[in-house]
C-alpha cells in the first residue's frame, strides 16, 4: 500500500478494497512511528485528516469520486490551510492558524483529497537543505546523515520515506526539483502562472510556483490535473483551457530532440552525477530520442541574477511580518520601532534575515539600477537564450544538482556553497518555464541522482511523457529507501 | 564594490531588523561574499536590453467593482497579538 | 526684497468605488473598526491584489477631463516603509509610469483666468488609521480605510499665491465631483491636499528649496498654511538663513506649520515594480467608451453660459461650481427660455442661500426647477413683484398649498396692480393729499419724489407695479 501509485490507490478505493479512512489511518500511523526520526512533518492533525477521509468515503459511496478522492496528500507548510497551523517553517508564524485556504488547498479539498499533514521546509522557502527551518532539519531517507534538499525537504522526504503517497511543493529557485533529486523522487515545477499563488506564502512573487512531488511522472500528471487552473484571486494566474496532463504519457519518444546545454555539462558537475546522467541519456537514445548540443551563454549568470531578484522581492514580501496583526511579537520592547525591530529579529532566522538585507540593499537608493535593473535585464537575456535553444530541440536535459545530497551541517555555514546547489535549477524560475526532476540512479554513498528536464512554456504534458517513457523502461523511480 | 559595517547597519535599519555589532560584522563577511558573486553580472553589456519583470508577457486583469467580502473580524482577530475594542494595539504611534 | 511664492499641490482624491482597489471589501465610511478589513487588507500571508476596474475607470475619467495622456501600459510599484497602518509594509502605488500624464486646469482668481499644468495622476491605495485614544499607553489600528482607492493628482509648481492654490483646489474639487469620481467630502478625508511651498526673489527663475505641508483638510487651512509657511520662509531668508527641505505638518489650532521629518531622515522607499501586478493596459476602445459617458465639463459649460446667455463670468463660474447647480440652472432655464439672468440670480441668491442656511444639498432642494420657473414666470409677466415673489418662495419652500405658485399668490393676495387706470387713480389720490411734497418736488427737491412713491406703495400694500407707478408719477408731476 505504501508503495502503491496514485492510480492503484484510486482503484483500490473505487473497488472498496480499502476505505479512505483506513488508508488515511495507515499513513497517520506510519507518520506517527517514523516522523520523530525524519522530521518531515511540522503539523499532523489526525482529527482533521480523518474528518476529510470520512467525507471522501461518502463521496466514493455516492459515486462522486475523482482520481484523487480519498488519497492522502502531504501539504507543504507554505500553503495557508484553514484551521491548520501554517508556519512556513518560521518562528514568525509558529502561532499562525490560517483563517483561510490557499487556492491549491481548495482544489485538493474539492477533489476530495486528504490533507495528511503539513510538511517541514526551509524557513519561508529560503534554503536548499531544509536546515533553515525553525522546526529543525529533515533527514534524507536514503542516508540519515544527508540533507533532503530544500526548500521542500519535508515533502521530498515524506514521499521517499513513504509517509505520504504524494506531496505538494513550491519552487522559487529549485525548491521542488532539488529535494526531489536528492531524495530520489519525481517533482515538477509547472509554467509560471498555471498554479494559483493565492494563499501560497510569498517568497519571490515573480518566481514562486507550486507543483507536485510524487513517486512517478504518471502520479505527477494526476496531481497536476488537480493543482493547475485559473484563479481570479491571483493576478498572475493564467486563463487557459483545461488540459489533461496525462494525455500524452504513452507517446513513443522516437524523433524527440533533446538539447544538452554545454554550460550545464561543464565543470562543477561531480563525476558520479555525470555518469548517472550520461546513462540516463543513453537510455533516451535507446528510446529513439536524439541528443543535440545547445548553448545557453548567459545561464551561468542565473545564480547571481537570482540572488538579486529573489531577495529583492522577498525583502518587500516579508515586510508584512511585523507582529501587529498576527505572528510573532517580541515579549518585551520599548517604542513602536523597537517592537518591530525586536519582533522581526526574533521571528526570522539567520538565512531569512540575510536575504532580507541583500534585498533591501539592492533596492535601496543608488543601487537599484546597478543591481535590480541589471538583474532584470540579464533575466531577459537568459530567457532569450532558452528561446534560441528551443529552435534546435524539443526539450532540454541536464543534471538537477551538481552533486548528490551533501551531509547535514556540511554547507550550512557557507551560504554561497549552499546557493550554488541551485545552479542548474534557478534559470527555469527566471524564465518561468516548466522544469522537472526524475530519479536516474545513484552516485557517491549510494545517494540519488536527479535528471533535470526543462521544457518550453506549457509543455508539461510533453515533459511528463518524456519522463514517463523513461520510467516505463527503468525502475529507479520504484526504488525505495525503506 | 566594498560593503562596510555601517552599510549593513543602515540596511538592517531600513528593514526594521535589530542587529548588534557582532551580528553586523558576521553579516558583513557573508554579504561581501554574496555580493562578489552578484558582481559577476556586471561583466555582461546589457545597455540595449529591456528589463524583464514578469515571466509571462500578459497584462493586468481587472476585477469588477463589487463588494464580495463580509465582516470576519472575530475570526481574523483571534490570531492577533493584542486587540481591544476591535482595534489592533501597538505601542503609541507618534506623528 | 520682493518675494514670489511658488506653490504646487498634491491632491489625494478618494475614488467613489463600492469596493477597495485591490480587494472586495466595502469602502463605506464609518463602519465599526476592522469590520471592512479582509484577509487582503490585513495583509495575511499569501494574499494577493487584484485591481478594481472601477478605480481605473475613474482615473481615466479624470485624465480625459483635464486633457491628459492616458498611459498604456502603466505600472504599479511598491513603496516600502513600515507603519502600523500600512499592513503589507509597502503601499501599492504608481511610480515611473502613472496612469494619467500631464493635463491642464483653468482657474479664475480675481476675475483673471490662469492655467495650472498637471504633472500626473496616479492610482494608489490608502492606509488605515491610527487612533490615539489611550489604550494603556498604546495606539489602536483600524484598517477599514486600508486599500481604499486614491487618485493622487500632482500639479506643476504653477501657483503664485494662496488664493491661486485655493482656486485650483476648489476647481479640482468641483471637477472630481462633477465627473462623479470622488464625493469630495473633506471632513471624511475624501479630498486631501498637500502643498509644496517655496519662495524666490521676484524676477528670478531658480526655484527655492521647498517644504511640503501635509494634512490640509479644508480650503481655509490650505490658505492659512501656505500664508504662514511663505511668511516663515521669507523671514528666514531675510534673516540670512536658508530653508531646509522637509515635510511639515499644519497645526490648525496654533495656525502654524512645524517639522514632521527632514530630508535626512526621509525614508528610502525602495520603489520597485510590484511583481504581484502586471502592466495595466488600457485599450483605446475603453477610453473612447468612457469619453461617451463624460458629462459636459464645467469649463465648457461656463463658456457656454457666457456666450449663449450673456451671463457674466462671475455668474457663470458660480453656476458651474457644482454639476448639481448647473443642472438645476439648465432645467429652470428650459422652462423659462431667455430669462437666464433672472434664473441665475434666483438660483445663486434665494435657492443657494436657503440651501446653505439649512445645510441641504442641491439634489434635495424642496423646490424643483420647474416650480422655480413657474414662480419666475410670474415675475416676468408682471403678476407679482420681485418682493412678493420672495414671500411666495418662502411659502413654496415650506410646502404650502402644494407649492402651487398661482394658488399661493391668490391666497396671499400678492397680485400686483398693473392696471393703468387703477394706478392713475391711486397717484391722483396721493398727489391730492400731499400738496406740500408736490410743491417741494417742483421746487427742485428730488427727494420728495421718492417720498411720494413710498406713499403710493404703502397705500397699495406694495402691490402696485413699481415701474408703472414710477412712470405715472413722473408723467403727472413733470407733464
Amino acid at each position: 500500500m505504501f508503495n502503491a501509485s496514485l492510480k492503484q490507490l484510486s482503484l483500490q478505493l473505487a473497488e472498496k478494497k480499502i476505505s479512505s479512512t483506513e488508508l488515511t489511518t495507515e499513513f497517520l500511523k506510519r507518520i506517527k512511528a517514523l516522523n520523530p526520526e525524519y522530521n518531515a512533518f511540522i503539523t499532523v492533525n489526525e482529527e482533521l485528516s480523518l474528518a476529510q477521509a470520512q467525507a471522501a468515503d461518502k463521496m466514493i459511496a455516492a459515486g462522486q469520486a475523482g482520481p484523487l478522492t480519498g488519497i492522502p496528500i502531504a501539504q507543504k507548510d507554505i500553503f495557508c490551510t484553514k484551521g491548520w497551523l501554517t508556519t512556513c517553517g518560521s518562528k514568525m508564524l509558529s502561532n499562525f492558524v490560517s483563517p483561510y485556504d490557499a487556492g491549491v488547498i481548495e482544489r485538493f479539498n474539492q477533489a476530495g483529497a486528504i490533507n495528511i499533514g503539513k510538511t517541514n521546509m526551509d524557513e519561508f522557502a529560503m534554503g536548499s537543505s531544509n536546515e533553515t527551518s525553525f522546526y529543525g532539519p529533515v533527514k534524507n531517507p536514503w542516508d540519515h546523515a544527508a540533507v533532503p534538499g530544500g526548500s521542500s525537504g519535508g515533502a521530498a522526504c515524506a514521499v521517499a520515506a513513504r509517509l505520504a503517497p504524494a506531496a505538494t511543493g513550491t519552487d522559487t529557485g529549485g525548491s521542488i526539483r532539488q529535494p526531489a533529486a536528492l531524495c530520489g523522487i519525481s517533482g515538477i515545477k509547472p509554467t509560471y502562472g498555471l498554479v494559483s499563488r493565492y494563499g501560497m506564502i510569498a517568497f519571490a512573487s515573480s518566481l514562486d510556483q507550486g507543483g507536485p512531488m510524487a513517486k512517478s511522472a504518471e502520479d505527477l500528471a494526476l496531481l497536476l490535473n488537480v493543482m493547475t487552473g485559473f484563479d481570479p484571486r491571483d493576478s498572475t494566474s493564467l486563463q487557459r483551457d483545461v488540459e489533461d496532463y496525462a494525455r500524452d504519457l504513452q507517446k513513443p519518444l522516437a524523433g524527440l530532440r533533446i538539447g544538452l546545454p554545454k554550460e550545464y555539462f561543464a565543470e562543477g558537475m561531480s563525476k558520479d552525477v555525470e555518469s548517472a546522467i550520461e546513462k540516463a541519456l543513453d537510455e533516451y537514445r535507446k528510446l529513439g530520442a536524439q541528443t543535440v548540443e545547445v548553448s545557453l551563454p548567459n545561464a551561468p549568470l542565473a545564480i547571481p541574477v537570482y540572488y538579486v531578484l529573489a531577495p529583492a522581492e522577498a525583502s518587500s514580501n516579508l515586510s508584512r511580518f511585523d507582529g501587529v496583526r498576527y505572528g510573532h511579537r517580541a515579549k518585551s520592547y520599548g517604542d513602536l520601532a523597537d517592537m518591530y525591530r525586536k519582533s522581526r529579529a526574533e521571528g526570522f532566522g539567520a538565512e531569512v534575515k540575510r536575504r532580507i538585507l541583500i534585498g533591501t540593499y539592492v533596492l535601496s537608493h543608488g543601487y537599484y539600477d546597478a543591481y535590480y535593473i541589471k538583474a532584470q535585464k540579464l533575466r531577459r537575456l537568459i530567457a532569450q537564450d532558452f528561446a534560441e535553444a528551443y529552435k534546435q530541440c524539443d526539450i532540454i536535459m541536464g543534471p538537477t544538482t551538481p552533486t548528490v545530497a551533501f551531509n547535514l551541517g556540511e554547507k550550512s555555514g557557507d551560504p554561497i556553497q549552499m546557493y550554488l546547489s541551485d545552479i542548474y535549477t534557478s534559470a527555469a524560475n527566471l524564465t518561468g518555464m516548466p522544469a522537472m526532476s526524475i530519479p536516474v540512479g545513484f552516485g557517491d554513498k549510494n545517494r540519488p541522482v536527479g535528471l533535470h528536464i526543462i521544457g518550453n512554456y506549457f509543455s508539461e504534458a510533453q515533459m511528463l511523457n518524456v519522463a514517463h517513457q523513461y520510467q516505463l523502461a527503468t525502475d529507479w523511480h520504484l526504488q525505495s529507501p525503506v | 564594490m566594498t560593503l562596510s559595517v555601517s552599510d549593513v547597519k543602515r540596511v538592517a535599519d531600513l528593514a526594521y531588523i535589530e542587529i548588534d555589532e557582532d551580528e553586523a560584522k558576521e553579516t558583513l563577511i557573508q554579504l561581501s561574499g554574496i555580493f562578489n558573486l552578484i558582481e559577476t553580472m556586471q561583466a555582461v553589456d546589457t545597455s540595449t536590453v529591456e528589463p524583464m519583470s514578469h515571466a509571462q508577457s500578459v497584462v493586468q486583469r481587472l476585477r469588477e467593482d463589487a463588494v464580495t467580502e463580509t465582516d470576519q473580524r472575530e475570526l481574523y482577530q483571534s490570531i492577533a497579538p493584542q486587540v481591544e475594542a476591535g482595534l489592533y494595539l501597538v505601542p503609541q504611534v507618534i506623528e | 526684497m520682493q518675494w514670489e511664492i511658488v506653490i504646487g499641490l498634491e491632491v489625494h482624491a478618494q475614488l467613489s468605488t463600492q469596493s477597495k482597489i485591490f480587494s472586495g471589501s466595502s469602502t463605506a465610511y464609518g463602519a465599526a473598526p476592522n469590520t471592512q478589513a479582509s484577509v487582503i487588507d490585513l495583509a495575511l500571508p499569501g494574499v494577493l491584489p487584484v485591481l478594481n476596474k472601477g478605480a481605473v475607470e475613474r482615473a481615466i475619467k479624470l485624465g480625459l477631463s483635464v486633457g491628459a495622456k492616458i498611459n498604456s501600459p502603466s505600472i504599479f510599484a511598491r513603496k516600502n516603509y513600515f507603519y502600523p497602518d500600512l499592513p503589507k509594509g509597502y503601499q501599492i502605488s504608481q511610480y515611473e509610469l502613472p496612469v494619467v500624464q500631464g493635463g491642464n486646469i483653468q482657474i479664475q482668481v480675481d476675475g483673471a483666468e490662469k492655467n495650472v499644468r498637471l504633472t500626473r495622476a496616479h492610482l494608489e491605495e490608502d492606509a488605515g488609521k491610527s487612533l490615539h485614544e489611550d489604550f494603556h499607553g498604546m495606539s489602536g489600528i483600524d484598517l477599514n480605510r486600508a486599500g481604499t482607492p486614491l487618485l493622487e493628482i500632482v500639479s506643476e509648481p504653477d501657483m503664485r499665491s494662496s488664493a491661486e492654490a485655493v482656486a485650483y483646489a476648489k476647481t479640482l474639487h468641483a471637477l472630481v465631483r462633477w465627473i462623479g469620481i470622488c464625493d469630495g467630502n473633506m471632513q471624511e478625508g475624501s479630498f486631501r491636499c498637500d502643498a509644496n511651498v517655496s519662495v524666490r526673489p521676484r524676477g528670478t527663475e531658480k526655484l527655492g528649496t521647498r517644504c511640503e505641508i501635509k494634512n490640509l483638510n479644508s480650503f481655509r487651512f490650505l490658505e492659512k498654511a501656505i500664508d504662514y509657511e511663505a511668511r516663515r520662509q521669507i523671514e528666514i531668508l531675510e534673516d540670512g538663513g536658508s530653508i531646509r527641505q522637509e515635510t511639515r505638518l499644519y497645526d490648525a489650532n496654533k495656525d502654524e506649520t512645524r517639522t514632521m521629518r527632514t530630508k535626512e531622515d526621509a525614508n528610502d522607499y525602495r520603489y520597485f515594480p510590484d511583481p504581484d501586478l502586471l502592466p495595466l493596459e488600457i485599450p483605446q476602445s475603453w477610453i473612447d467608451q468612457i469619453k461617451q459617458t463624460l458629462p459636459e465639463l464645467p469649463q465648457a459649460r461656463r463658456d457656454r453660459y457666457i456666450s449663449a446667455f450673456a451671463l457674466s463670468a462671475y455668474d457663470a463660474s458660480v453656476l458651474t461650481s457644482s454639476r448639481e447647480m448647473a443642472d438645476y440652472f439648465d432645467a429652470t432655464l428650459k422652462q423659462l427660455p431667455a430669462q437666464a439672468k433672472l434664473c441665475a440670480n434666483w438660483i445663486m441668491g434665494e435657492i443657494s442661500g436657503q440651501l446653505n442656511k439649512e445645510g441641504i444639498e442641491m439634489t434635495a432642494c424642496p423646490i424643483t426647477p420647474s416650480q422655480l420657473a413657474e414662480l419666475l414666470a410670474r415675475i416676468h409677466d408682471g403678476t407679482i413683484s420681485g418682493k412678493a415673489a420672495k414671500t411666495v418662495f418662502e411659502s413654496m419652500w415650506n410646502g404650502e398649498l402644494d407649492k402651487n405658485v398661482d394658488a399661493i399668490i391668490e391666497a396671499k393676495g400678492l397680485k400686483q396692480i398693473s392696471d393703468d387706470s387703477a394706478i392713475e387713480k391711486l397717484v391722483d389720490q396721493v398727489l391730492a393729499a400731499n400738496a406740500q411734497q408736490v410743491a417741494d418736488y417742483r421746487n427742485g427737491k428730488e427727494k420728495a419724489f421718492n417720498s411720494l412713491i413710498g406713499q403710493i406703495m404703502k397705500a397699495t400694500q406694495g402691490k402696485a407695479n413699481p415701474a408703472q407707478v414710477n412712470a405715472m408719477l413722473k408723467k403727472k408731476l413733470d407733464g
